[in-house]
């Protein structure tokens, strides 16, 4: 079926707003593309809550290659430091060194510790450190697994450990781990943040999902404006078409971006969705229109074609 | 005793700065000498980490208690180790005199 061969693109699918359908789009668009006799990878990365296996209940468990371990799991972690307070002199070269306040020092009172949260594992307080008293230990962040669902697909969940402060290193191991062949489909975390930047940093083509109400439109002028300056190729699908207002249009008219699918307000599509099954297993029109809409996206990131768009 | 109190501003009639690590300025308040400090918080701006930062700023003047309208996550455990009691007052509408009066009460 498929023309052409050996297609490579990155794809994220990502949104300002949560809850407006990443993860619809995501695992839709993975499972259409599937078909394809191609390499797909979908990467969950919204690793505050990942939630893309919910859809693939027959994925199963499989090992990353060697520079992960050749596990299931790959324990992401990051060096903090410890410093030993018999040797510390309590100068305060350390704090001074960090950028991120992660050196909590108090000399009059002779108290120093490492604030974990902050620390960004960087190694400046070590080298400061005229006294020999800091050495590291690794902290794990989370972990990412790997599961396959077909000869050619899998899933690579990055998942946070709760109570880490950002989920940023362990979305960038996931990100990684995926490889640089077939397409990848990131599947984003909410929001506009260092999480959303991580994400998208690599992607050929982001997908923006929005849906036609004023917090929709608001959330997706500042993913655009944040795409802008990252000069990124993207273009946005609406989801629940047919509630809210018009204005998400207009806009999408004025900016001159395209509009790749819409997706109306229906129940139940609502229905098979909050039971974890996929739309284009069930209603197989939408495996055309996804089909379609990743042919339009392809052709655009490899000929830079836009002609068949809006 | 000395007690840290968060201030919008840096006189006596102004009011509570609900945010602890990012307030404006902190008023260091002697309860003996009644002798006021007004400090400008220059943690404020710090993209990362302004909580830890201040409860240096406010734990090297020696206080043993922090009047503010909330205390983020982080600093919590750290006021905790240095036995620093912290006063969360919802009712940022007090000014810093008014908030004295209270604490000499």
């Amino acid at each position: 079926m498929p023309a052409i061969i050996n297609q490579k693109i990155k794809i994220a699918v990502a949104s300002g707003k949560g809850g407006t359908g990443k993860t619809l789009i995501s695992t839709n668009l993975f499972h259409t593309l599937t078909q394809l006799d191609e390499t797909v990878v979908l990467v969950d990365c919204d690793a505050e809550e990942p939630d893309d296996l919910l859809f693939f209940k027959e994925a199963l468990a499989a090992t990353f290659d060697r520079n992960y371990g050749g596990k299931e799991q790959y324990e992401v972690e990051q060096s903090v430091p410890v410093i030993d307070q018999s040797k510390c002199i309590f100068c305060g070269k350390c704090r001074e060194y960090c950028s991120y306040n992660a050196i909590f020092l108090l000399e009059g009172i002779k108290t120093i510790r490492v604030i974990e949260d902050l620390c960004h594992g960087c190694g400046a307080c070590s080298y400061a450190c005229q006294s020999d008293a800091i050495t590291t230990k690794e902290r794990s962040l989370g972990v990412i697994s790997r599961f396959i669902t077909g000869d050619n697909s899998s899933i690579i969940e990055a998942r946070g450990r709760v109570g880490v402060y950002s989920p940023v290193p362990v979305i960038k191991a996931a990100v990684k781990a995926a490889g640089e062949d077939g397409i990848v489909i990131l599947d984003s975390p909410p929001g506009t943040s260092c999480p959303f930047i991580q994400t998208v940093a690599t992607a050929d083509f982001v997908i923006l999902v929005t849906e036609p109400t004023p917090f929709g439109l608001s959330d997706l002028k500042q993913s655009v404006e944040t795409l802008k300056t990252m000069n990124k190729s993207y273009g946005v699908i609406i989801n629940r078409s047919g509630m809210g207002d018009d204005k998400v249009y207009s806009y999408l008219i004025q900016e001159q971006i395209p509009l790749l699918m819409e997706i109306p307000f229906d129940r139940e599509i609502a229905s098979l969705y909050s039971k974890g099954e996929l739309l284009v297993k069930h209603k197989p029109q939408w495996r055309a229109l996804f089909m379609e809409m990743y042919k339009t996206i392809y052709s655009k990131h490899k000929y830079g074609n836009s002609s068949n768009q809006r | 005793m000395k007690v840290a109190i968060t201030s919008t501003g840096n006189s006596p009639d102004s009011k509570l700065d609900s945010r602890f690590g990012r307030c404006s300025h902190f008023v260091i308040y002697d309860t003996e000498t009644k002798s006021l400090e007004f400090v400008p918080n220059s943690n404020r701006d710090n993209i990362e980490g302004a909580g830890p930062a201040s409860v240096q700023t406010v734990a090297s003047k020696g206080v043993e208690k922090v009047v503010s309208g909330e205390f983020g996550a982080k600093v919590k455990s750290i006021f905790d180790s240095l036995q620093i009691q912290l006063i969360v007052l919802k009712d940022t509408d007090r000014t810093i005199s008014q908030i004295i009066s209270m604490l000499n009460h």
